[in-house]
């Protein structure tokens, strides 16, 4: 039953050949290459097993961190995953359980007659909400934000309960003062920034001003200043103070011209500018200059002193040393202020507010170095450095920069020291440098004499600390060598060289002192005062000395004393030797390491109780009762 | 108490604390008392042990006249005695939930009990038993699934509901002596077999990995169950060997302080620690990554213990011995069980970390290394030193007469091994 089509019947019929597919398939056949044969059984399997490795092996790998990291852990706690307990109800546990044994039987036959609530849950809802209210943490935070608050705040109660207990007139003035040139100060930004505002203020100040003068309380009529008169006969300091405020007055019973915030402002930035005029005059190689750093260490470190009591002579003479055509001497208060000052701008630098723009760049700088007080000498000789090279003023923030990079005492101490030899380095270095090229002027084609000429105009630092360049132009080492290369030989170069130590001389002096060393030293139990009279300057008698300073046996005679020239130690203690290590264990590298691992004390009787604790914890960790599963990949 | 805690005035304190930790040692070697008890029952040598391991109070033993019991630890009681197999259980362990464990033995059985023992007027029956056609001689539970694993003439990998094995994994020919699955990357299997190779399988792709052929025959081996990679093989020819698996060119470590055939090993769960069981009648135990041991545990009657395991809690050491008894040991042998007050604590850790730092003092080394050897092991490692010494003379001669670098140094890590087959 197929179906005719009519279009089949329609089409042409065609000679097909039957062999046209054989011999396509043929020719298709003849052009393919043989296959090779399949790998033998043994073969195959190790193809797979070598893929299936690799891959695992990766797949292993994987743990590499979680093991390095758990091999490295000062402190591993078993088991990983700390699971929380859970109260399980006693329904739920032993649902599988059922009674069998007739006793069983009976006994929950009496039970099950009672009717007790079996599956109540553990918690009532209100227990429940209870405990979800606040998590532990949150309290913990809260509570501990409420205690710091609390703690603030005694702080500064007790602080201004301590200020106000400060009985010192002197303090109180000093404060006062300060707090004006604050004022002053603050008026003077807000000039800046807003004028009006200022305005308004320099109306307030007048007010207060004209106030004071009405008060009248410079008039020399009070109680102390009529005191003051009296003394002041006879005392210089009690005269300074009068003839102080008779200026005070004076100045206060004048009529204002000019706005008297400029005029007082004058007198605190006056010896700073004065001070300053001199350095940046003064070049790079100014001995003077040179020597400031380190001269600015003992005034700050004056000035840092607890008492905070301003130590004069040293404040002073290094004023006296600073400003020459100043005034002989700053009063006490003075010098206190500007401690207070400087402090205070300093602490100012640090919280990074710009401060005092108003001043030169020149008073900028002697700000700086002044500001650091006792922190380091360092920031001072970078501010200098620039200015006798001759380069741009220095932005502000590049000395402040400097201060936060160099925070511990050790680092300020190198870069100190390092900064000291570059110093005294560089004019020694430019003189040796210049002769060098006057020296090399001479000698035809070099590459240093053409540049000689722009080099004696500025010697810039860069070329003055790089290395290389003044060992060429060194001339000492070359020009000797040139002189006597023919004449002596190698014996003679030796001798030459080390012509200054004489090491036989050496030896003999050190086994000298060595000897010196061993030898036991009397002992001195003189108490004076005892049987006799005391006091300073008082020595003990003879009689005394003789009695009581105890001359120790004579040592027995050295093993090295007919060894000339051999020291032998005789400091190894044979019966404490049993009791040390002779070799280094392994996993020191160097005996330091090791001496230091065991000079740390652990016990409570050197270390607090936390750091005992901190210091005494064990390596593992384990929980009694607790099973210790293999490790997973949850646990991590 | 408020303390002064000025250096000034608490001075000498290296001195101070070096006869501390003196004191220190003195008193561990004095309360060095490891051993707990014995459990007594079995009718013939323990053959092999299985950790519950859901409870820490329960341990299964399998004896040689095929026994299988179950101890309660805290009793030192057995709570029960199955007369499992005809010949020895040559292998048993328990499925990872605790409620039943697998045994194998020389009737050519695998057998699945119940971990509870039979309830009222019920017979002790298994619950399945798999008749094969050749001995097993080892059998390991999968970590997490249904699948456990035997050997024998080859490594078996069984899906618990069927009774024909779920693929056979072969490589050569000779009797595989134990299987242990790894517990991290559960898919892995190590085996070792008698013609003295280690084989490594991968169960996801049913194929062995790789073959290690050391010197002299392995007896088991066991992963570490917290590094992932690693695995110890306790050897014939008195050591171990810790393998990374990934290199297996050379082991790890070679632990050698053994002086007869090392029978078996199990690692502590912590992973730092393993403990092996010796022909030489000693359990020693060994850092991961120290080549000699730490502690040697021997009494008097103990024979040679064929089988021993670590507890999960790292506390415990349980071996079982060919004169038919099971000992627990301490792991730590001088601390102090039951709870300890914080101050004994403080000090505990205060102790132990003063003996840390000072280890490396002579007299605090000499005591801390003493240990009590009966004669027979005493005069073994006289003897073998002897022995090494005279080998090593006699290379350093060789090397000495002959052509440089003919006779090349081999790294006693490298000694061991035969040849790695991939």
């Amino acid at each position: 039953g197929e179906k005719l089509v009519l279009s089949e019947l329609l089409q042409p019929i065609h000679p097909k050949s039957a062999l046209g597919s054989v011999r396509k398939e043929l020719a298709r056949v003849k052009k393919k290459a043989p296959v090779e044969l399949p790998l033998s059984k043994e073969e195959a399997k190790r193809v797979v097993r070598e893929a299936a490795y690799d891959t695992t092996s990766k797949d292993v790998g994987k743990w590499q961190q979680v093991v390095l990291q758990n091999r490295r852990a000062e402190q591993l706690v078993f088991p990983l995953r700390q699971d929380i307990t859970t109260v399980v109800p006693l329904e739920r546990a032993t649902s599988a359980w059922r009674a069998r044994t007739p006793l069983e039987q009976e006994i929950f036959g009496l039970l099950h007659k009672t009717q007790q609530p079996i599956t109540d849950p553990l918690l009532t809802p209100e227990e429940k909400a209870s405990l979800q209210a606040m998590s532990l943490e949150e309290a913990q935070q809260r509570r501990a934000e409420l205690q710091k608050a609390r703690a603030i705040q005694s702080y500064y109660e007790a602080k201004a309960r301590r200020e106000k207990r400060i009985k010192s007139k002197k303090y109180h003035r000093v404060l006062k003062k300060s707090r004006r040139r604050q004022a002053l100060k603050e008026f003077e930004q807000l000039q800046k920034s807003d004028p009006a505002a200022a305005l308004a203020r320099l109306e307030e100040l007048e007010q207060l001003r004209m106030q004071e003068r009405m008060s009248l309380k410079h008039q020399n009529k009070g109680k102390w200043a009529q005191s003051r008169a009296i003394i002041a006969k006879y005392d210089l300091e009690a005269r300074k103070a009068l003839q102080e405020q008779l200026a005070k007055n004076k100045e206060l019973m004048q009529k204002v011209r000019v706005e008297p915030p400029e005029e007082e402002l004058r007198d605190v930035p006056e010896e700073d500018t004065a001070a300053v005029a001199v350095p940046t005059a003064a070049s790079g190689a100014n001995p003077w200059m040179l020597g400031k750093p380190s001269a600015s260490t003992p005034e700050s470190e004056a000035q840092e002193g607890p008492g905070d009591v301003p130590v004069p002579d040293a404040a002073e003479s290094k004023e006296k040393m600073e400003e020459e055509e100043e005034e002989e001497e700053l009063s006490d208060e003075e010098a206190l202020l500007q401690d207070f000052e400087q402090k205070r701008q300093a602490r100012q630098e640090r919280a990074g507010s710009p401060e005092g723009l108003s001043k030169g760049h020149g008073a900028d700088e002697m700000e700086g170095t002044a500001e650091q007080p006792g922190d380091s000498p360092v920031p001072a000789v970078c501010a200098e450095e620039p200015v006798s090279a001759g380069l741009e003023p220095p932005p502000q923030a590049l000395l402040s920069e400097q201060l936060r990079r160099v925070q511990t005492m050790e680092d300020v101490e190198a870069l100190a020291s390092e900064e000291h030899v570059e110093e005294q380095e560089k004019p020694t270095a430019s003189r040796v440098e210049k002769q060098a090229q006057r020296q090399e002027e001479g000698k035809a084609g070099d590459r240093h004499a053409r540049e000689a000429p722009a080099k004696k105009k500025i010697i810039s630092l860069e070329a003055v600390l790089d290395g290389k360049p003044q060992e060429l132009d060194c001339p000492s080492l070359p020009i000797v060598m040139e002189e006597e290369e023919g004449g002596i030989d190698q014996r003679g170069v030796i001798t030459e060289a080390f012509a200054g130590d004489d090491v036989v001389d050496d030896f003999r002096r050190e086994k000298r002192k060595a000897e010196e060393a061993s030898k036991p030293q009397p002992v001195n139990l003189v108490l004076p005062g005892w049987g006799e009279w005391g006091g300073t300057g008082l020595r003990p008698s003879a009689k005394k000395v003789k009695r009581f300073l105890l001359k120790p046996p004579p040592a027995p005679p050295r093993k090295d004393q007919h060894l000339p020239h051999v020291i032998m130690s005789e400091k190894r203690n044979i019966h404490a030797a049993a009791h040390q290590v002779s070799e280094l264990p392994f996993p020191f590298e160097r005996h330091q390491q090791f001496e230091q691992s065991l000079r740390t004390p652990v016990g409570t009787t050197w270390n607090t109780p936390r750091a005992f604790q901190k210091l005494t914890a064990p390596r593992v960790i384990t929980r009694a009762g607790h099973i210790i599963q293999p490790i997973s990949a949850e646990d991590i | 108490v408020p303390r002064n805690y000025d250096p000034a005035l608490h001075p000498f304190e290296v001195p101070r604390e070096y006869t501390r930790a003196l004191n220190a040692t003195k008193l561990e070697r004095v309360f060095a008392k490891p051993f707990l008890s014995s459990l007594d029952g079995h009718r013939d040598g323990v053959n092999c042990m299985a950790k519950h391991p859901k409870s820490l109070s329960t341990v299964l033993s399998g004896a040689c006249d095929g026994e299988v019991k179950i101890w309660n630890l805290t009793n030192r009681q057995c709570v029960r005695t199955i007369q499992a197999h005809e010949g020895f259980v040559r292998g048993m362990c328990a499925r990872f939930c605790g409620t039943s464990f697998f045994t194998v033995g020389d009737d050519k059985t695998v057998k699945q009990w119940k971990m509870e023992s039979p309830e009222y007027g019920e017979e002790e029956e298994p619950i399945h038993t798999i008749l094969g056609k050749t001995v097993y001689t080892g059998i390991d539970h999968h970590w997490k699934e249904a699948v456990f694993a035997t050997c024998g003439q080859q490594v078996d990998i069984w899906d618990e509901q069927r009774t024909s094995p779920m693929c056979s994994l072969t490589w050569g020919f000779d009797s595989i002596s134990s299987v242990k699955f790894n517990p991290i990357e559960t898919y892995l299997l190590g085996s070792c077999a008698s013609d003295r190779n280690i084989v490594l399988y991968d169960m996801r792709k049913s194929t062995p990995l790789k073959k290690v052929i050391l010197n002299m025959r392995t007896n088991t081996l066991c992963w570490n169950p917290m590094e992932a990679f690693i695995f110890t093989a306790a050897n014939e020819d008195y050591n171990l060997y810790t393998f990374d698996m990934r290199f297996l060119e050379s082991p790890v470590m070679v632990h050698m302080d053994h002086v007869s055939a090392v029978l078996d090993v199990d690692y502590s769960p912590t992973g730092k620690e393993f403990v092996s069981a010796s022909f030489d009648k000693s359990v020693r135990i060994f850092p991961v990554d120290k080549g000699r041991s730490r502690e040697v545990y021997h009494t008097k009657r103990m024979q040679h213990v064929i089988t021993v395991k670590w507890t999960s809690d790292n506390k415990y050491i349980l071996c079982g011995s060919d004169e038919m008894n099971i000992r627990l040991w301490k792991a730590n042998a001088s601390e102090k069980l039951g709870v300890l007050a914080p101050r004994e604590k403080a000090a505990m850790n205060y102790n132990q970390k003063l003996k840390e730092k000072f280890q490396f003092h002579p007299q605090i080394r000499r005591i801390a290394q003493h240990r009590h050897l009966p004669k027979s092991i005493y005069c073994q490692i006289k003897e073998q030193r002897i022995m090494r010494e005279a080998r090593r003379r006699k290379e350093l001669n060789r090397r000495k007469h002959s052509k440089p670098g003919s006779v090349p140094f081999v790294p006693e890590k490298k000694k061991h091994i035969v040849a790695v087959v991939k």
